[in-house]
């Protein structure tokens, strides 16, 4: 019985002997774009048909961030039913480690020309680099930041947060006003981290000119294997036991309770490597886009997260990397053709797939592959009332 | 997780569970009154009592839910269980059935027992988790008891009123606890079921001490045990359900108004 396999087998081998459904499909599909794509870039004469310029390999790289971001609330909201409202701080706090090494980077090559302070410090008339601001030009210590301060914060945040037993809407509503502390401060020109503008004016990253193809390029597929990365992560804790109990909290957090699990650790555990993830999503993101400012932080940015999973397939996590792809293509469709357009498209897709779609393309999708593999068999089971069905 | 509790008091109890001048109250509302009772190991006591007599209350202070105001809760060796909290008190071996039937409904019956298994329960060793042959024959064993070995592959979700209600005993013996708090395990059951549960519970208190909390008298009679009578949160009456039943003062709480 596959139950008793899974189980018994543990999460290393289910990995490695199956992945859950349309995991190989998804992977194969993010092989094959980081081999064709910069393949095609490279030999292709702008002319034909199947070249993918530039412009468009950086906005896919852009999108595969965004992907990697869903997948991060996808872990928590599908299958530990923590519905964060914040994430994209986790997400701005790993653009801005990133953003800070790039600061550092361009050393003297600045407006201003100052070997060690970024334009906005000396523009401050500040003489100083902050002690926070120490580090940063090494790369190694800047992506163990990108790693250490979305999960610190994840951490002391969901510390409090889970212990107290804050749940559902209330928890939401927090995680709201977490994103939005952060947004406020980091507005601030004294926080030190460029105010308003944020961080830009990015020169190279490890020596490689940022607007150099084939710098783009290595993004991308850097982008494509984090994402890959994060599927796996993904796939391996949803597949071993710790999965089954976080789907058990999602259910019923008092049984599980009353079964012996501290339900508290198991939602610090998910909380944290999701916020990581979110991190490392965002540290990616911002040498492509060549900008991190205060308005990642924005409590909006966040929610239309929520909404690229929801579209996408709660639980599933393909899915939720299916719905960024879609929203976000879509939003660079109609803020480039319909301009004023593109707000009541996401707000009319939000409302379409809770009404109609309320378990996602993906989740809908397999609903239908279901009933059609019953009509093949010839057992259209009449019997089985249809919200059992919908369960399964 | 390990339990390692303090032994506190120096009580020396030959009783698995002794609760002692327990009041608990709600916005002024005294759901526990004072409230003190014994139960031996291995003894299968019924608890039975009109609506708001404090049943549920008693189980969520033993279970660690609910703290009380004043009085004593101790579990075997004088544990102290009014410091702990859930998931420690389940760890300790006291394990709870909830009224209305709770399992996990998106997953299967095998796995709904392979979460309930007893052992180490921190987030490490579960992450990592696989299970062994002898915890797949528990788990077999478990399936065979409660009558569901044919469902093992099912969504527990699919599974009738009764066949949840016999899940989530199930899962209790998974945790292989010393006392089982069941509360209202017949409810919504039909007779035949009813009957078959009787049997079951009666089969798992030759091994393990059990509190069941109950209003159906027909069952209460075939678990054929001592009974302890609760009413506004205190104990009105103990002894075998016919003394119970013959109590003046039982007649008139039940009968009288």
């Amino acid at each position: 019985m596959d139950a008793i396999n899974k189980a018994q087998k543990g999460p290393f081998v289910s990995l490695m002997t199956g992945l859950p459904g349309g995991g190989k499909t998804f992977l194969g599909i993010l092989l094959v774009a980081a081999l064709l794509v910069p393949l095609s870039n490279m030999f292709l004469p702008p002319s034909s048909p199947f070249h993918v310029p530039t412009y468009l390999v950086s906005l896919m790289g852009k999108y595969i961030c965004f992907a990697l971001l869903a997948l991060s609330v996808d872990l928590i909201w599908g299958f530990a039913g923590i519905l964060s409202l914040g994430h994209g701080a986790f997400f701005a706090l790993g653009g801005y480690s990133m953003g800070m090494y790039l600061m550092r980077q361009i050393g003297d090559r600045g407006v201003y020309g100052n070997p060690i302070l970024p334009d906005f410090m000396v523009f401050l008339n500040w003489t100083e680099l902050p002690w926070y601001w120490y580090g940063f030009d090494m790369f190694p210590f800047a992506m163990l930041m990108v790693i250490l301060v979305p999960g610190f914060l994840a951490f002391v945040f969901g510390w409090f947060a889970f212990r107290s037993r804050v749940t559902g809407v209330y928890l939401s509503i927090i995680t709201q006003a977490m994103t939005y502390a952060l947004l406020l401060a980091f507005f601030r020109n004294d926080m030190g981290f460029g105010g308003n503008n944020g961080l830009t004016d990015f020169k190279d990253i490890l020596g490689f000119d940022l607007q150099a193809t084939g710098t783009r390029l290595g993004l991308f597929v850097a982008s494509l294997i984090a994402l890959a990365f994060g599927y796996l992560v993904c796939c391996f804790i949803t597949q071993s036991k710790l999965g089954r109990v976080l789907i058990a909290i999602r259910d019923a957090e008092s049984r599980t309770r009353f079964s012996g699990y501290r339900v508290e650790y198991y939602k610090l555990f998910v909380f944290v490597v999701s916020a990581i993830l979110a991190g490392i999503a965002g540290a990616l993101y911002v040498p492509q886009v060549g900008i991190i400012n205060p308005s990642e932080f924005s409590p909006a940015n966040s929610i239309e997260i929520v909404i690229w999973v929801a579209v996408g397939g709660r639980g599933t996590l393909w899915g939720a990397v299916l719905g960024a792809f879609l929203i976000n293509w879509g939003k660079s469709y109609f803020t480039g053709s319909f301009p004023d357009a593109w707000l009541y498209f996401l707000g009319g897709l939000f409302i379409f797939s809770t009404l109609f779609l309320p378990k996602g393309i993906v989740g809908t999708a397999g609903i239908w592959i279901d009933k059609l593999k019953q009509l093949r068999q010839g057992k259209p089971d009449m019997n089985t009332p249809v919200s059992v069905k919908e369960e399964q | 997780m390990t339990a390692h509790p303090k032994e506190s008091k120096d009580k020396d109890l030959t009783s698995i569970l002794y609760l002692d001048g327990v009041s608990v109250s709600f916005d002024g509302f005294k759901a526990l009154n004072n409230l003190s009772f014994v139960v031996e190991p291995g003894e299968m006591r019924a608890i039975i009592g009109p609506n708001g007599a404090g049943k549920t209350t008693m189980m969520d202070v033993i279970t660690g839910k609910t703290k009380p105001d004043t009085g004593e809760v101790f579990f075997k060796n004088g544990i102290d269980l009014t410091k702990y909290d859930e998931a420690f008190i389940a760890n300790l071996g006291i394990g709870r059935k909830f009224q209305k039937p709770t399992v996990f409904e998106s997953q299967t019956v095998f796995h709904n027992l392979e979460l309930s298994l007893k052992g180490d329960k921190s987030v490490m060793t579960t992450l990592f988790a696989a299970l062994n042959d002898e915890e797949v024959s528990r788990i077999m064993e478990v399936l065979r008891i409660i009558r569901l070995t044919e469902k093992a592959g099912d969504l527990a979700g699919s599974l009738s009123h009764g066949q949840k209600q016999w899940l989530e005993i199930g899962m209790l013996l998974m945790q292989d606890p010393d006392l089982l708090l069941v509360d209202e395990p017949v409810a919504g059951m039909t007779d035949a079921e009813t009957e078959q549960t009787a049997i079951l519970l009666r089969e798992i208190s030759a091994t393990h001490s059990v509190v069941v909390v109950e209003h159906d008298m027909e069952f209460v009679r075939a678990l054929n045990s001592k009974v302890t009578v609760l009413h506004e949160g205190s104990v009105l009456a103990e002894g075998s359900l016919d003394t119970v039943q013959n109590n003046q003062r039982v007649v008139e709480v039940y009968l009288g108004r």
